[in-house]
Parts: structure tokens; sequence; C-alpha cells
């Protein structure tokens, strides 16, 4: 540069390789922006398709009667499934998260960890193939068997998001209350998990949302129903949402189609709306832990 | 943060005689051990849960194991009517579809992490990048549902004709079928879901790397690209070949959305445009209506290996993501 004369008057634009190398920036920042805009545009389009072709199948009386004029059955066979496994996979995956966090050693939280993320790795019908082993085979289909299957994939989600958050709790909480002679159990359930409990929902919910909506465990282990009225043993194959989509989609019947439209509105709604509002929860219970 | 500490716990401890004390300790130490054992329950439970798994896959395949042995990896015929089994084709279904997937995913999804880690203004990212982990939400069977009867029409009419008439003279994009169900048409389905998955742990990578090392590339001159082909993804690239992984491991398992979009096709086509099948897919399809043993068994036999594949694609993004979490903090 010291021999160059510059001439002060010359604008400031750049040129050559320098103008070579902003314009490929500029490409680069282009097709990174479209890339977002391309995910964004796909989601869009998914949600308009099945709610303009859902809302059409939608009644009162598509949603109160069963097959084959509504989908009843099917609801309350997935929320009776989901809720029960919910109720299996909770307190198993809060009480591993407890144990990683508040008791284990480096070491067997490392190995817990370890084998949880494999479980959330599983192809989902892997686990349906061994619920069918284990409960189905020489036996029966049945919700429950179906409610099993839906709380293994429950079990890891839950298990590192309440993880996640026992972690965010402050240490001097606990410091404080083994100060005051506080026996361990009494911090855990008295003091930590309630200063958790907000993140701890949050998962749940989301493990939820990702439950209601597993088709492929369902399909070998509760897939064998007529969905003609609602079933509330759960011995029994009981009918739900996703499976129900499942046969539909496979039959070339375009009332079938219009049907599991209708079926696949209701589902992502609650499926959107679930995970909305445990990112709400999400966002509201950083704000009071970090406060 | 409120901390309920029950205020009458420790004075009931400090004014009580001996005897309730004593009570109270062996209640704790009761209290504490029972916590503990319940806890230490619940963790062994997903190590007990992974090897009750594999022993019931590997259990159910011990007859089609025994009868056909390893070269079921590299038969094709799939016969149930003649007991003949082998996953030769749906090996080969199962690892173009989710490479292909993996081929057109990762790019999209490290673009748009880009894009919401430093391009994005904080209000766009806020919108975006739920929006993108919402995709992720979509259940399969919505998806595959939605692949049959919108994505694959407009593929079969537009996008293979297209393909075909252009690149054609490579074997790969061969003429179109008759209907939009392709590997072609599955390895869109298993993009969309692939993207999300990528997107969302390579932004919280990208995040991660130190402001100021990029602040030191611009301030030398780099260009945006620059800093982030010589900074950002150099010092992420292990992270995101863990993300990639993951996305893979995900594509290759999905059953649901596959079946309904592949067209269940039994024969080792090169173009991409002809049905095929993957092993969750034909497990999804097949197994509800498998009647005789050795056509259970034989599917048990795909379950294992998928379960092989999964297992290896899951250990190996762990180990890599491991290995970067050491580097990282190695660093700090």
């Amino acid at each position: 540069m010291s021999g160059a004369v510059v001439d002060p008057a010359a604008p400031l634009t750049p040129t050559g390789n320098l103008r070579r190398r902003r314009v490929f920036s500029r490409v680069a920042e282009f097709g990174a922006t479209g890339a977002a805009l391309f995910a964004v545009a796909v989601l869009g389009i998914v949600i308009y398709t099945v709610v303009v072709r859902g809302a059409s199948a939608l009644s009162f009386e598509f949603l109160v009667t069963g097959a084959p004029t509504g989908i009843a059955p099917a609801l309350v066979g997935t929320a009776l499934i989901v809720a029960v496994a919910t109720a299996i996979a909770m307190p198993l995956g809060v009480m591993a998260a407890i144990f990683v966090t508040e008791f284990a050693g480096n070491r067997v939280a490392g190995v817990s960890k370890l084998t949880l993320d494999l479980i959330n790795g599983l192809p989902s019908i892997i686990i349906g193939v061994f619920i069918f082993g284990l409960l189905v085979a020489n036996r029966t289909q049945s919700g429950f068997a179906g409610a099993i299957a839906l709380a293994i994939i429950e079990l890891p989600l839950i298990a590192r998001g309440a993880q996640e958050v026992l972690l965010l709790v402050p240490n001097n909480l606990r410091e404080a209350a083994d100060a005051l002679g506080v026996a361990r159990w009494r911090t855990v359930l008295g003091v930590i998990l309630p200063s958790a409990l907000g993140g701890i929902l949050t998962s749940t919910v989301l493990a939820v949302a990702r439950a209601a909506g597993e088709t492929a465990p369902l399909l070998l282990v509760s897939s064998v129903f007529d969905g003609k009225e609602v079933l509330l043993n759960m011995s029994e194959a009981m009918p739900n949402v996703p499976v129900r989509i499942f046969q539909l989609s496979e039959e070339a019947n375009p009332e079938g189609f219009a049907q599991a439209w209708g079926m696949s509105l209701v589902l992502v709604s609650f499926i959107l709306f679930a995970s909305l509002g445990a990112r709400a929860m999400h966002a509201r219970s950083r704000r009071k832990m970090s406060s | 943060m409120s901390a309920t500490i029950s205020s009458a716990e420790p004075r009931a401890a400090a004014t009580g005689g001996g005897r309730p004390r004593d009570w109270r300790r062996s209640a704790d130490r009761f209290g504490d051990g029972l916590l503990y054992g319940v806890c230490a329950f619940a963790a062994l439970l997903g190590v007990v849960l992974i090897l009750l798994i594999g022993y019931q896959v590997v259990h159910g395949a011990a007859p089609a194991i025994s009868k056909f042995g390893l070269g079921f990896l590299v038969h094709t015929t799939w016969q149930p009517n003649f007991g003949v089994f082998g996953a030769g084709s749906l090996l080969f279904g199962t690892i173009v579809s989710s490479f292909m997937a993996l081929l057109m995913g990762a790019p999209i999804a490290i673009a748009i992490g880009l894009y919401l880690s430093l391009l994005a203004p904080a209000g766009v990212r806020g919108i975006v990048s739920p929006l993108v982990e919402m995709l992720a939400a979509i259940p399969s069977v919505i998806l595959g549902f939605w692949g049959i009867l919108i994505l694959a029409p407009f593929v079969h009419e537009n996008l293979e004709p297209w393909l075909h008439d252009t690149l054609g003279f490579i074997p790969i994009f061969g003429s179109p079928e008759t209907t939009g169900a392709s590997i072609f048409t599955a390895s869109l389905v298993l993009t969309i879901m692939v993207v999300p998955i990528i997107a969302s742990v390579s932004r919280d990578l990208f995040l991660s790397v130190p402001r100021d090392v990029q602040d030191g590339a611009s301030a030398l001159g780099a260009t945006r690209w620059e800093v982030v082909r010589g900074v950002v993804l150099p010092s992420t690239a292990s992270g995101i070949t863990a993300a990639s992984l993951l996305g893979l491991g995900r594509a290759l398992g999905e059953a649901i959305a596959v079946t309904q979009v592949i067209g269940a096709g039994a024969a080792i086509n090169a173009s991409l445009f002809k049905t095929g099948d993957t092993l969750a897919s034909r497990i999804a399809s097949q197994f509800p209506g498998a009647i005789t043993g050795m056509h259970i068994a034989s599917l048990y036999y795909l379950g294992v290996i998928l379960l092989v594949i999964g297992l290896i694609s899951n250990l190996t993004a762990q180990w890599i993501g491991r290995r970067f979490d050491y580097a990282r903090m190695a660093a700090k």
C-alpha cells in the first residue's frame, strides 16, 4: 500500500476481487434467507391444506358420533391412551431426572442420559414391535399396550426436559436447605421440585403433543377396531386418531379422505396449541427462574 | 423465585425433645432411602428398557435369523406366500431415501440455522424459529397423508417430468411412473421431517460460537460469508455432523409417512421415480396382516436391522457430540 497513490476523490466502492467477495457473500445471505422462507412456506402449505380441507369435514356431528359419520370413539381413545401413557411416563421421567441431577455421580448420570437419548432416538416402529412381542403376541391388541408404547416414547422427552430444569434450580437453594438440616428427600420434594414444576410441566405437555400424533406403535398394538362406538375398556384395541387417519389414507375413498382431513385438522390444532402453550409456559418459567 | 421451605419443620425439630427427634431422624433416613431407591429404579428402567427391547426384537427374529442368516441382508426376494424373505431391496430403499433426504435437507437446514443465528433480526427470529420447530411437531401420519394427496400429484405432474427432461441422461432421473408414489417423493417427505431437527440444533450451535472471534474475522476484512466459512462452520463442524446423523437416524426409522408415499415396490431400480420400500415401512405395512410364523419372524428381523442401524447412527452422533463438548470445554 505504501507506494500507491490514493485519490481522495475516488468513491468508496469496492472493485475487482473485493467486489466479487461482497457479491458472493450477498448471494449466500440470500440463500440462507431463502432456505428459511422455504421452510416456513412448506409449513404454511401443509397447515393451509389441512385447515382448508379439514374445515369442510368438521361439524358438531363429526365430533360427537361414531363411525361412519363421526370420530368421537377415536378422539376418546386417543385421549385415554395418551392420558394413561402420561400418567405412567411423567412420574418415572421426573424421578429418573431427579436421580441424575440430585443423587447420581457424573458417570452414572452420563449412562442414564445416554440410555434416555438412545430410547429417544429409537424408531417408534421398533417400540411398536417390542410392545407387540411383549404384550400383544399370543394375546390381543389393547389400548393398554398402546399406552405403554406411548409411555416409552414420552419417557425420555419428559426425563431430559426435567433434567434441564432441575439443573437450572439455583444451587444455593440446596445449600440453604442443607444448612437448615433439612433431609435430602424433603429438600427434593419441598424445595427443588416445586421450583422446577413449570419446566417439568412444559416438557410433559410437549411429550403429550408428540405422543398424540404417534402412529407407528399404535398401528401394531391397537389398530383392529370398527370405531362405531366409544370404548372405555382399555383391554381391547381402542380406536384412535392417528391410526384411523393412516387407515383412511390407505383406502382410495374420497369420503374417507374428507374424514381423514377433518381428523388431521383436530389433531394438528391440538398439537400446535399444546406446543404454543408449552412455549409460553417455558418463557414464563424461564423469566421466573432468572429473576 | 420463592422457595417454599415449610417454616414449621425446622422449628419442630428444634423444639422437640429427644424422642420426636429420633423418630424424625429415622423417618428422614427412611425417606432419603426411599426417594433414592425409587429414583434409582426409574433411572435404571431406561437401561433395562433398552436391553429388553433388544432382547425382545432379536428373540422374535430368531427363527428368521437361523433360517436365512446374514444372507437375508442381500437377498432381494420377499414373497410371504412362498416363505422366502430377503431384506436387500428394503435396505437399498432405506439407504437411498434417507441419504437423499439428508442430501437435500442438511444444506437447507444449515442455511436456516445460519439465517436464524446470524442474519435474522431479533423480531423475525422470534417468529421464524418456533415456526421451523413447529414443522417437526406435525405428526408423520399427517405429513404422509398430505404427501400422497398433495405432494405426490405435484411431483408426478411437474417435478419429475422436468427433472427427467433436463437431467434424464442420468439414470436416476428415469421416466415418471403412473402415480407420484416413488422413492423420490418419500425422500421429499423425509426431507421435510429432517430439516427442522438439523436446523434447530445447528442454530443453537452457531449461537454458541463466540461473538468476538467472528468480530475479529470481520475486523480483518472478511465478508459475512467468509466469517461463516472461515470461523463459524469450521468451529461447529463436528456438532453439525452429529446433528445430521440425528436427522439421518430419524429418516432411517420413519415408517408411517414413508409407507404412505413410497408405493411399496419390491424391486431395486436405478430410477428414483420408481416405487420402492424401506425397512421401517415394510414393518408398518405388513406387520398388522402377517399370519405365518416365518413372515412375522422376518419382519422382526427387519426390526433387528433397523435397531442396529438406528443405535449405530445415534451412538455415533452422541460420540461426536460429546467430543465436541470436550473440545469446547478445553477451549474455555
